[in-house]
């Protein structure tokens, strides 16, 4: 029985539409696929993430769950029906709410509520969580979701554009300039633009944590599968097999040779045409392998004898960070009180909902590649070094990014489809599989903290102490800034006058500890801000104004000695959180007479942040460009992941030009003809970018000016192929075609760098490692089930010092964003090798574990951020996971030792503290 | 040669089946997930084109749910208060996308021993009618899953309908499911109680069991034949409190460690049995 070619017949969006294919192929792959209808997308291939959601007969379903058989004779809705000539009213409302931040899920809760919808067009916030519980988005916090779907009748299907006049973008709300093919479907992430004739490629993968192996032959078992081209190896890597985020301690091979460190770990690529592919059966891949002992954890790692992962550093010491300031110890002797805590988190995985994917191609003798990523002008160096080509041989051509927090600074497919495609001569096309993404590719550090705090009897902080061991696996990737950050920001944004904070990260077989949204801080603050709650208690003070007395203000000292002049907003976040802290901790306890089996909490944590690297340069560069029409284009290199940069980069360089911010247009982060502006990551963009942008747009305006001969401060304005520009009554106008092209095609061009003012840190770790900082603070309410041990949020409120707010719908998406993954650190979330490499077993928050988030957007200008703006990326997910906490310790009077707080381990301590005499 | 059939009546499948092993596939939830990435290397018998599988009806012993049925079907359908349990369940499961495709029998079949079907349908009496060429035969559910992912299903036979004696079609019924998210989740816990009272309020027939903390979920046989006869909610939580559990036998895993299950266990079995009742969560008598 020949089931290939089966032909089987439907309707999609309203057309007919036949396929010839095995009955059983996935139909997300038939649409994808056959008929390259890309909008509907694949995360996970196993119904855990409804990415790839269409309705079938109107009902929705897993696509990725639906044998293409079944779809005989049905209709099929996929995203790219929704709209028609106008959006759909949904369509209009995700854009005008800024409900899609990177977009990837965007089109399964488009298509899932539009179900919804149809019988029920105005749901209630339940109704909505119910229909669109089955969808996971990792960006949004899924608030704005919410919201855009119940107010979805009060749309048209017109966009409300609401772009801002010229000089009014900064401060103002307009919708994403990047959203509307995010809405529509039309977004081509890393897994969207492959070309038809490219090579599927497979990785080959270690099963094992440790282990040695080799391969047997190659050449047969080729022969024995035909599709297969090539199969690949690190002997067939023709660079330096080696890459990493910091080149100093660059240390992972690109195919592993000859051992494997963790598990997930390439060790070959196989090569084929796509039908092939479909059919192979790796299992039967000739390799031999030989398991070693394995360390998992720091303690295994560290044990005398255990094996080491890098030669070069003994003890699996990766590297160590220290900050000290006074004499902590006698400080504390002589403390009134002092409180001391040891907490412990667990690896957390990104788990952006698209996995790694891209493809290669060869134009003439330079590799191009067009993957998703945060930072292409890095992976253009990693790739490039990796197959031993000049730079300029290498073009990375970012496809959109669905979501990266981080792990999408290292390379993942970028050298291995390089590699194919030079070595082919054919394009070259690998999307990850969620197991393949998760097990191969970077988490959030594992950490065992120590920390004692002390006070005077007025409960001014005097002194602390803070260890912390990070499990950073066997490479080094970003485990070096995690061991150097996190002393610097373990203070908390308190004065804290003595201080010793040492960090250490250790080598083990874990997966790799990499960037994850915070780089460590995130955990340092659980420890820290949890141990400021059992201060307070001590003191007897009220823990909000016990953090108020003790924040830093202008004029004060960090513990590295930076003194901080303007611009620290701790104060003001902590202070508008005092109504809410009242209201918050009066229901609680009104609550609480009422009830034993629950029991309500209210917590409170902040965090402070430094925007850019720690210490080292990290310029971003901004190129602009005006055309002999009059078209101004802007090279906007820094990486829109979701968060937004595309929009507020564009904000910031049009007012600073005088140009409506609707007449500009962008040319993406292309590593040829866009420079770098740096890697998304580190908080970075707002400020150094922006900043980058508004020099940019400064020369560029100056040249123009120059030009007419004109002061600086004359008002430009843009008309078709002129420049009109005015001062007081007099106005000249430029006439653009009358200029000389550069090579570019461009009558006038600037580029402008930026590089943040940092000092370098002492042995002592004094200095100024970060010349702008972003403060904030969160309250969270919620209830635990004192015999379940689940807990329920009630509501998060949270205040945060942005500086400026250049666009406050985006600064809301960013904390609605960072605290729902606040949440999955605090309540869920913990990966664990070999067992939780799928998003059914790794749990991250549904539309149904985020309350209501009140945000307070808190504005204390910092004088070197573009407009005062200060970065907030990473911030936003910093106070979530204590401020729960702390309600957990508030509702209940225990604090789980470890994170997750899982029903188990809350129960366990409840129960702990119940026997205790 | 791996094949591939979608026989168009029952007669053609289970021909089919007396021929070759094959793997069946119905709603895909747990057929897709378990192949990964990896080429189908099995027969695999799709039964989505066997209409007469799906939907409910009556007899005069039984009602009858079909194999094919969905989840969201058991939503839709109008059923006694004793299904309110089921009901419940099926709103439990996965998501809308997993309730609109995968069917009740499929639940059945891969014998998870987190399977949110499973604990109601225990406390419904359910059985499983099973058919090969050979015949039709009867088994009880807790008879037909033998372990995690094993079942008594032969061969040569395909799960053609669940059926539920009449006789547990009376009183009320509810379902609870503990697991560490708002949805998508797989249960920590869960439990489903059907109870019958008489005209004062006394427990007259009780049914509970528990999910995810056993390799199959259990019936808790002593706990029913101790409820029998009891009606103040102080009474009922002290039965339930001083219960053995004795067929659960929880492990620890990542979603919960074997204490925690047996503890969460006996709270939820509190609830569940509360909530049938229609006891408001009395607090002050916890």
């Amino acid at each position: 029985m020949n089931v290939h070619g089966n032909a089987i017949t439907f309707e999609v969006n309203g057309a007919p539409a036949t396929v010839s294919v095995h009955p059983l192929t996935r139909l997300s792959s038939v649409l994808r696929d056959e008929l390259r209808l890309t909008g509907t997308k694949v995360g996970c291939d196993a119904g855990d993430c409804g990415a790839c959601t269409v309705l079938l007969d109107g009902e929705p379903a897993c696509a990725c769950l639906v044998p293409a058989a079944s779809a005989e004779g049905r209709s099929i809705s996929t995203v790219e029906g929704l709209a028609g000539e106008r959006l759909s009213a949904l369509q209009a409302s995700f854009l005008h709410h800024g409900a899609a931040q990177c977009g990837i899920c965007t089109p399964g809760l488009l298509v899932t509520a539009t179900a919804l919808l149809a019988r029920k067009p105005k749901p209630s916030v339940a109704e909505v969580q119910d229909a669109l519980g089955g969808v996971l988005c990792r960006c949004t916090g899924y608030r704005k979701i919410v919201t855009a779907v119940m107010e979805a009748w009060r749309h048209e299907g017109d966009l409300v554009h609401g772009f801002p006049q010229a000089g009014k973008a900064v401060g103002s709300s307009p919708r994403r300039l990047d959203g509307l093919p995010k809405v529509k479907g039309e977004e081509t992430f890393g897994a969207d633009g492959f070309p038809l004739d490219a090579l599927a490629v497979c990785v080959v993968r270690s099963p094992y944590h440790h282990a040695r192996f080799s391969f047997g032959d190659l050449v047969a078992w080729r022969k024995a599968n035909p599709g297969i081209v090539a199969v690949f190896t690190a002997a067939d890597i023709p660079g330096r097999n080696v890459f990493g985020v910091i080149p100093a301690f660059a240390d992972q091979p690109a195919l592993a040779e000859g051992i494997v460190r963790f598990r997930g770990e390439a060790i070959a690529l196989i090569a084929a045409e796509r039908a092939a592919m479909a059919d192979l059966d790796v299992t039967n891949f000739p390799v031999l392998w030989s398991e070693e002992p394995h360390a998992l954890s720091v303690h295994d790692a560290q044990k005398p004898g255990a094996t080491l992962l890098n030669a070069g550093r003994p003890n699996n010491l990766l590297t160590a960070g220290l900050v000290e300031r006074g004499d902590p110890e006698a400080a504390l002797r002589a403390a009134a009180h002092v409180v001391s805590g040891a907490i412990e988190t667990s690896w957390v995985e990104h788990a952006y909902i698209e996995p790694e994917a891209g493809f290669a191609r060869m134009d003439g003798d330079t590799v191009v590649i067009s993957a998703c990523t945060q930072a292409p002008h890095m992976d253009r160096e990693d790739t490039a070094q990796v197959l031993g080509l000049p730079l300029e041989k290498v073009r990375i051509m970012p496809s959109a990014t669905g979501g990266g927090f981080g792990s999408k600074i290292d390379v993942s497919v970028q050298p291995l489809i390089g590699l194919v495609a030079l070595k082919t001569g054919r394009p070259a096309a690998l999307a990850y599989t969620r197991t393949e993404s998760m097990t191969s590719t970077t988490k959030r550090h594992p950490a065992e903290m120590q920390a004692t705090i002390g006070a005077d009897a007025d409960g001014n902080i005097v002194a602390m102490t803070f260890e912390a061991i990070f499990n950073t696996g066997p490479y080094a990737s970003f485990g070096p800034t995690v061991a150097n950050r996190v002393p610097v920001h373990a203070s908390g944004p308190y004065r804290t006058p003595n201080y010793r904070a040492a960090g250490r990260a250790i080598h083990t077989n874990g997966p790799n500890g990499g960037a994850f949204r915070g780089f460590g801080v995130p955990q340092a603050t659980i420890a820290q801000e949890t141990l400021y709650d059992a201060l307070a208690d001590k003191l007897g003070m009220d823990r909000l104004e016990f953090r108020l007395r003790n924040a830093l203000r202008d004029g004060d000292s960090t513990v590295t000695g930076q003194k901080l002049e303007s611009g620290v907003g701790i104060e003001a976040c902590l202070t508008a959180l005092r109504p809410h802290w009242s209201r918050a901790l009066a229901d609680a306890s009104a609550f609480n007479e009422q009830h034993r089996e629950r029991r309500r909490g209210v917590g409170v944590a902040s965090c402070w942040y430094g925007c850019g690297n720690t210490s080292i340069a990290n310029p971003s560069t901004i190129k602009a460009g005006i055309t002999a029409e009059g078209k101004v284009i802007l090279h906007q290199g820094a990486v829109d992941i979701g968060q937004g940069a595309n929009t507020v980069i564009a904000q910031i360089f049009s007012d600073t030009l005088g140009l409506p911010l609707a007449d500009l247009e962008l040319v993406g982060a292309d590593t040829t003809i866009t420079p770098d502006a740096g890697k998304t990551s580190a908080s970075r963009q707002t400020y150094i970018s922006g900043k980058a942008a508004q020099k940019a747009a400064r020369a560029l305006r100056e040249s123009i000016t120059r030009c007419a001969n004109v002061s600086s401060g004359a008002q430009l304005s843009f008309e078709m192929g002129t420049i009109v520009i005015r001062e007081g009554e007099a106005s000249r106008r430029v006439e653009l075609g009358q200029l000389p092209l550069d090579g570019e095609g461009y009558v006038f061009c600037v580029q402008e760098s930026y590089d943040p003012p940092t000092e370098a840190l002492d042995e002592k770790g004094q200095g100024k490692p970060y010349a702008v900082y972003g403060y904030g603070a969160q309250i969270a309410e919620l209830e635990v089930d004192m015999r379940l041990g689940t807990v329920k949020l009630i509501k998060i409120t949270a205040a945060h010092d942005v500086g400026r707010a250049i666009n406050p719908l985006l600064v809301e998406g960013q904390i609605e964003g960072g605290i729902a993954q606040g949440i999955g650190l605090a309540l869920m979330e913990e990966y664990i090798p070999g067992r939780t490499e799928n998003l059914h077993d790794y749990l991250i928050p549904t539309i149904g574990d985020v309350p209501e988030i009140e945000s307070i957007i808190v504005e204390v200008p910092d004088p070197e951020g573009p407009f005062g703006a200060k970065g907030l990326g990473e911030h936003v997910l910093i106070p979530t996971a204590p401020a729960i906490l702390n309600a957990i310790r508030h509702a209940t009077g225990v604090l789980p030792a470890k994170v997750p707080a899982t029903p188990t381990r809350i129960l366990e301590a409840i129960r702990a503290k119940e026997a205790a005499p | 040669m791996i094949r591939y059939a979608k026989p168009r009546d029952i007669d053609e499948a289970l021909a089919l089946l007396g021929e070759a092993p094959w793997k069946i596939i119905a709603g895909g939830t747990d057929f897709y997930p378990a192949l990964g990435s990896r080429p189908v290397l099995e027969n695999v018998l799709d039964i989505n084109a066997l209409k007469t599988l799906r939907g409910f009806c009556e007899t005069d012993a039984h009602f009858i749910i079909g194999a094919r049925t969905t989840w969201t079907d058991v939503i839709r359908q109008n059923l006694p208060p004793a299904f309110d349990m089921l009901k419940q369940v099926a709103l439990e499961v996965g998501s809308p996308q997993i309730q609109n495709v995968a069917t009740i029998a499929g639940n059945l079949c891969n014998a998870s021993p987190a399977a949110d079907g499973v604990p109601a349908l225990l406390a419904l009496d359910a059985e499983v009618e099973l058919r090969s060429q050979a015949g039709q035969r009867l088994m009880a559910l807790d008879a037909f899953i033998l372990g995690n992912r094993k079942t008594a299903l032969q061969p040569d036979e395909m799960v053609t309908a669940i059926r539920i004696p009449r006789k547990v079609l009376s009183g009320t019924s509810a379902f609870r499911k503990l697991g560490a998210r708002r949805y998508l989740v797989i249960s920590i816990a869960m439990v489903a109680a059907r109870l019958v009272t008489d005209p004062e309020g006394r427990i007259t027939d009780a049914s509970v069991s528990v999910g995810s903390c056993s390799a199959v979920a259990q019936r808790l046989r002593q706990l029913e034949a101790t409820l029998i006869g009891l009606r103040t909610p102080g009474e009922i939580n002290r039965a339930i409190g001083s219960d053995p559990l004795a067929p659960l036998t929880p492990i620890d895993d990542v979603r919960g460690s074997a204490g925690y299950r047996l503890a969460a266990a006996r709270e939820l079995v509190r609830r569940t049995v509360r909530d049938a009742l229609g006891l408001a969560e009395a607090e002050a008598a916890a």
